[in-house]
């Protein structure tokens, strides 16, 4: 049995004090975005997940979703479960409201969605894959198109696909084959097969809607050549009412590791005929920038898959550890016993997940406040500066925070010993769970490269710039804010040196040999995650000692923020500076080894 | 049917409840949420409302703070409320409560009044009786099943055996029983449309009720202390003492 609280303490903390619930209601169309407003929402909605969604997490990961006679059936009281939040109106708040949806910001969406993957991480997949769709149709669709499918996406009363992975085609996009044949009617016909399709096919909802990327004849190869179609499971007439059944079929659905109620499936397009029915979205052959519109939003959303799971392992070993007594506290008398909490190591386990969810949540709320920034601030230059800010928070939301999604699942089956390697704990679901978030949105090895290659230059490198302009401005209030602040403030500014260094050394070196830059892509990444971490955990810190100043009677949540921020400077954060050498230390020992000789 | 529902704002259940040490009363801060047994009675209320076209206004006596536990229950539907916050009602017994709650219903309007049968900070769980008192009109207590037959309310009243049938014609006030109903969850629609139904903050004086909190409070003592449980070796016959313990406790 395990347990969940939402964490609307540490959400509102940072809601409040790291990104200003003031600068998002600033924002022109989020007026309505006040600390009453939103305090009800994260009640609420989290309520809701954790009275419904929770309590189908153990079950749904047990019975798993399955084919039984060519269609997909998802574990018992997955329907109604995401019936209650479409009714609730959950799943319609991050959109317009001249489509139906509440118009709240990316940020409050955030802690939402936060709160959806703890509680039930496979359900959550269904909602994320309707943004991506959407965000698609919103941006590049036709005004017919919209008519169309927006509005019971955005509802939720149906759901969206992102059909991208072929057999052949995985990280490298650009080798799909699926064909797009223009039809007399305007239309085009599908054919080709897509796999590891989440949600490709379920009972969730009556219709589903997938977005398909495909090549249209004489297309030049690779990703030049790929266009993106609407391809819904089930026709819709002109009055809105579903047609005749199209021609998609489930070959097959995946056993997985985890996410098992999340039906993972091989689709074959037109088998049958001359080809599923298809509706192009924009234009020919911008199918791969209309997909980056499609990921963006998803790579934010499975980082959070990340720190949810931190999160809900992190509440269970917290538990745990104040439970399981084992053996004797160094130093106490021959016959005394303590909960294993009391143990230097497990204690070193529980400060390291805890701290590292902090820092997760602070980057993944950042990088989703830098969304709204650059969607909703009136001034185009402010608008553009924090579209590349957010451009370079995303790929290290999504490989930072899943690789310590994983790291702390892990920890958590740690500090339960045996018991955590037992299924009936419920602490291996979150592990296999987690293990997804490094895969599939792009690896994290592509997410690497992508924050290399192109975000970091994106620019003039105005972004990276930026933030480490940031980071190094707060070293005065750190000087300024006592003792307790020093080992932070030094610390940091070791970290902040170390990677600047590295990004010079990049840049530098990816303009004469992309190969060196490559091979230090992972270690930069985790870097940059590190030290970022450091920054939001120290500016957390700051705010903390501001309000004790100021009296406020939050006193032990508000001491534990900063002695959680001294305990990352000094435990993790120097983790993250020490990469700098691998980071610059080049592909030389990668590629000496012919791979003929690196068997044993 | 015009539906009062008596709600009330608590302090957060999840955090330990205190007692202000000079007037013992029970500290109370701006943000308290709303006592989850009126869920039952918000969630009956609404369902009457929607079976009669009617509508559903709350009643609330106690410190406004931001009112947060109110909007929690206009985000599950009702439509209006009226808060009663009076620094001369601080510490109220349950008379003087039901007299301002009284006063404020029938300012309202109302066909049914609804209320929980105690709330979980104060536990007098007289209130509702004398309101029916006050009013005039029939009770029926310890609702766990409410139906409308006609222009006769029925309902099904809670006992140690069963459950007895009991029915009256409104004006009523009904009691409803914790765990009766699934409360709806607020929609986020519910949640932006709290936002600005009104909410009536008045004074006792201004309901022209001239009653005073009518106890003081002399003194608090706390709870003795839960004495240890009786640890049983088992030197063989453990299995004998328990079964005779359970004996002595009657549970077989
Ligand atoms: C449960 C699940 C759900 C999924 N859901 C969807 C979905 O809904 N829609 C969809 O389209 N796809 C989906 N996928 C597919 C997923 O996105 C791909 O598996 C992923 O992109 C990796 O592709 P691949 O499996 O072919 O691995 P490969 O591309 O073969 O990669 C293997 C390894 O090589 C590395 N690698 C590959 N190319 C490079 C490079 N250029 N530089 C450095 N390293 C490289 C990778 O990082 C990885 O470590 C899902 C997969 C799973 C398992």
């Amino acid at each position: 049995m395990t347990v969940y609280a939402p964490p609307l303490k540490d959400l509102r903390f940072v809601l409040h004090n790291l990104i200003g619930l003031d600068r998002l209601a600033a924002l022109p169309g989020f007026e309505h975005v006040e600390a009453d407003l939103v305090d009800a929402v994260l009640d609420e909605a989290g309520k809701l997940l954790t009275d419904v969604w929770f309590p189908l997490n153990r079950t749904g990961d047990i019975e798993g979703s399955q084919l039984r006679d060519g269609t997909v059936v998802t574990p018992a009281g997955f329907k109604d479960a995401y019936e209650q939040m479409v009714q609730a109106g959950w799943l319609g708040i991050p959109f317009p409201t001249e489509y139906g949806g509440g118009n709240m910001p990316a940020t409050i969406v955030t802690a939402v969605t936060e709160m959806a993957n703890a509680t039930n991480p496979s359900l959550a997949m269904a909602p994320a894959l309707s943004q991506g769709a959407l965000d698609a149709l919103l941006e590049h669709g036709s005004e017919e198109l919209k008519e169309i499918y927006v509005r019971r996406l955005m509802t939720g009363e149906w759901t969206g696909t992102m059909c991208l992975t072929e057999p052949q085609a995985g990280s490298d996009v650009g080798a799909l084959t699926t064909k797009a044949l223009p039809a007399d009617d305007g239309s085009w016909r599908i054919q080709g097969t897509k796999i590891f399709i989440s949600f490709g096919d379920h009972d969730l909802t009556e219709n589903i809607i997938h977005l398909v990327l495909a090549r249209t004849p004489d297309s030049p190869p690779g990703t030049k050549g790929i266009s993106l179609f609407v391809v819904p499971k089930y026709l819709v007439e002109d009055d809105g009412s579903l047609g005749e059944s199209n021609d998609v079929k489930t070959v097959s659905l995946e056993h997985k590791m985890g996410i098992k109620a999340s039906p993972t499936a091989v689709l074959s397009f037109g088998e049958e005929g001359e080809g599923s029915v298809g509706y192009l979205v924009g234009e020919e052959r911008m199918g791969m920038r209309y997909m980056f519109t499609m990921m963006n939003n998803a790579r934010l959303a499975v980082g959070l898959s990340g720190v949810a799971l931190g999160e809900i392992a992190y509440q269970n070993a917290l538990a745990y550890s104040q439970e399981r007594v084992q053996s004797r506290p160094i130093g106490a008398p021959e016959d005394a016993v303590t909960p294993i909490i009391g143990h230097a190591d497990v204690r070193r386990m529980l400060m390291t997940m805890k701290a590292q969810v902090e820092a997760m949540r602070a980057l993944t709320l950042e990088n989703a406040f830098a969304l709204d920034m650059a969607r909703n601030h009136p001034d185009e230059e402010t608008r553009e500066q924090y579209r590349l800010y957010a451009d370079l928070l995303t790929p290290v939301s999504k490989a930072w925070a899943t690789d310590l999604g994983i790291e702390v699942t892990s920890m958590a089956i740690q500090v339960y010993g045996g018991l955590g390697y037992i299924e009936e704990s419920g602490m291996p679901q979150f592990y296999r769970d987690a293990r997804i978030g490094a895969i599939y949105e792009g690896t994290n090895g592509i997410q690497a490269l992508d924050l290399i290659g192109r975000k970091l230059p994106a620019g003039g490198g105005a972004a990276i710039m930026g933030m480490v302009g940031n980071m190094k401005a707060i070293d005065g209030e750190l000087a300024a804010a006592g003792d307790r602040f020093n080992s932070m403030r030094t610390l940091l500014a070791d970290g902040v040196a170390a990677l600047e260094q590295a990004t010079g050394w990049l840049a530098m070196n990816g303009m004469q040999d992309p190969n060196q830059a490559a091979a230090g892509a992972t270690p930069y990444l985790r870097m940059l995650g590190t030290v970022a971490g450091a920054y939001f955990l120290a500016k957390s810190a700051l705010a903390a000692s501001k309000l004790l100043e100021e009296g406020s009677p939050d006193k032990e949540f508000l001491e534990a923020k900063i002695d959680t921020a001294r305990f990352y400077a000094e435990q993790l954060l120097p983790l993250g500076t020490a990469l700098l050498g691998p980071v610059t230390a080049g592909k030389e020992t990668l590629f000496a080894i012919d791979p003929d000789q690196m068997g044993h | 049917m015009r539906v009062v529902v008596c709600v009330k704002q608590i302090p957060d259940p999840a955090s330990p409840f205190e007692l202000d040490p000079d007037t013992h009363f029970l500290q109370r801060p701006e943000d308290q949420v709303l006592d989850d047994t009126d869920r039952y009675g918000v969630e009956m209320g609404l369902t009457i409302a929607e079976q009669t076209e009617g509508s559903v206004a709350l009643v609330s006596m106690g410190p406004a703070g931001s009112l947060q536990g109110i909007r929690q229950a206009l985000a599950m539907g009702a439509d209006r409320a009226v808060v009663i916050d009076d620094p001369n009602l601080r510490g109220a017994d349950s008379l003087a409560t039901a007299r301002v709650l009284t006063a404020a219903i029938s300012r309202e309007g109302f066909d049914v009044v609804i209320a929980g049968t105690e709330s979980t900070d104060g536990y007098s769980g007289v209130v509702p009786q004398q309101i029916a008192e006050l009013l005039n009109v029939p009770l029926l207590s310890f609702a766990k099943k409410v139906d409308l037959e006609g222009d006769r309310i029925r309902i099904e009243r809670q006992t140690d055996y069963g459950f007895d049938l009991v029915e009256a014609a409104p004006p009523a006030v009904i009691t409803v029983t914790s765990g009766v109903v699934e409360p709806r969850y607020p929609t986020f629609k519910g949640i932006m449309a709290a936002k600005s139904k009104p909410i009536d903050q008045v004074s006792a004086g201004e309901l022209g009720v001239t009653t005073a909190a009518g106890q003081e409070i002399v003194a608090v003592r706390a709870a003795p202390e839960r004495a240890a449980g009786e640890v049983i070796e088992d030197e063989g016959d453990a299995h004998l003492r328990i079964v005779q313990l359970l004996e002595q406790a009657k549970v077989i």
